[in-house]
C-alpha cells in the first residue's frame, strides 16, 4: 500500500520544475474535475430549455421547439464544437487518469504510475484527435 | 514506497464514495458520450428524439442516477480539494454548506427537466 508524506503545498506553482509526473497528474485531475463540474451546471442549464417546450406538440412535431432550437443554434456554431472537443479531452483525461488512480490507491502496479500517466496523455490525445472529424462535421468557421 | 497524491485520506468515507460513484460514472460517462455523439450526433437533437429516449423507463433512470452520481462526485471532489489546500474552520463549514445547496438544486433542477423531457409534467 502506498504511503502519504509531506510533500509540501502542490498547489504552489512557484515550484512547477520540481513537480513529478503523479504531481502533474493529480493537478490534470484536479483542473479537468473542476472544468467537469462547471460543464455539468453549464449543462443542466441549458437542457432546461426543454421545460419550455415541453407540452408544445405541434412545435415538438415540427422541430420549432425552443430546446430545438437552442441545441441546435448552439451546435451551429464553430466554437461551441471545437468547445466539444476540448470537453471530450478533458472526461477522456479525468476517466483515464481515475482509473490509474484507483489502480494507485489498491496498490497496483506502482512502479509504473509515472508511465500510465503518460499513458493517459497519449491515449487522451489519441481519442481526441480521432473524434475531430465526428465533432466538426456539418459546421463551418 | 511510491509517492501518492490525491485530495482523499484513503479509507475515509468520502474516499470510498468518490471511488464508487466513479466506478459507475466512467461506464455511464463513456455511454453517454458515445450515444451522443457517435451514435447519435448532437447537432440532430430535437426534443422528439430526446422524449422518445427519456420514456424509457431504463434510460430515464439511468440519466437521473447519472446526474446525482455527477453532482455527488464533483462537489465532493471540489470540497476535499479545497479542504486539502488548507480549507478550515467556519470557512470551510460555509464552503460546504454552498456546495451541498448547489449540488440539491442541481438535482432537483435536473430531475425536472428529466421529468418534463419523459413527458411527465
Amino acid at each position: 500500500m502506498s504511503q502519504s508524506y509531506n510533500r509540501g503545498l502542490i498547489e504552489d506553482f512557484g515550484r512547477w520544475k520540481e513537480f513529478s509526473a503523479g504531481m502533474w497528474a493529480w493537478i490534470f485531475h484536479k483542473f479537468t474535475g473542476w472544468m467537469l463540474i462547471g460543464y455539468l451546471f453549464t449543462h443542466i442549464a441549458v437542457l432546461s430549455t426543454s421545460l419550455g417546450a415541453a407540452g408544445n406538440a405541434s412545435a415538438i412535431q415540427a422541430e420549432t421547439d425552443v430546446y430545438t432550437t437552442t441545441l441546435q443554434g448552439l451546435e451551429g456554431l464553430f466554437l461551441v464544437r471545437l468547445l466539444e472537443v476540448g470537453l471530450l479531452a478533458v472526461a477522456v483525461f479525468h476517466i483515464l487518469n481515475g482509473l490509474r488512480l484507483l489502480m494507485v490507491d489498491l496498490g497496483v502496479g506502482l512502479e509504473a504510475q509515472d508511465k500510465s500517466f503518460y499513458a493517459s496523455l497519449v491515449l487522451t490525445g489519441a481519442i481526441t484527435v480521432a473524434s475531430v472529424p465526428t465533432f466538426l462535421s456539418g459546421v463551418s468557421l | 514506497m511510491a509517492e501518492r497524491y490525491s485530495s482523499f485520506t484513503p479509507g475515509g468515507t468520502g474516499w470510498f464514495l468518490q471511488r464508487i460513484t466513479a466506478a459507475f460514472l466512467v461506464v455511464v460517462l463513456a455511454f453517454h458520450f458515445f450515444l451522443l455523439h457517435f451514435v447519435n450526433h448532437a447537432y440532430e437533437v430535437t426534443f422528439l428524439a430526446t422524449q422518445a429516449r427519456m420514456e424509457n423507463v431504463g434510460y430515464f433512470l439511468t440519466m437521473v442516477l447519472f446526474l446525482i452520481t455527477a453532482a455527488f462526485h464533483g462537489v465532493n471532489g471540489v470540497y476535499n480539494a479545497l479542504v486539502n489546500q488548507g480549507l478550515q474552520g467556519t470557512q470551510k463549514k460555509v464552503v460546504l454548506a454552498v456546495l451541498v445547496v448547489a449540488a440539491l438544486a442541481l438535482v432537483a433542477q435536473g430531475t425536472y427537466v428529466a421529468l418534463a423531457m419523459a413527458g411527465m409534467i
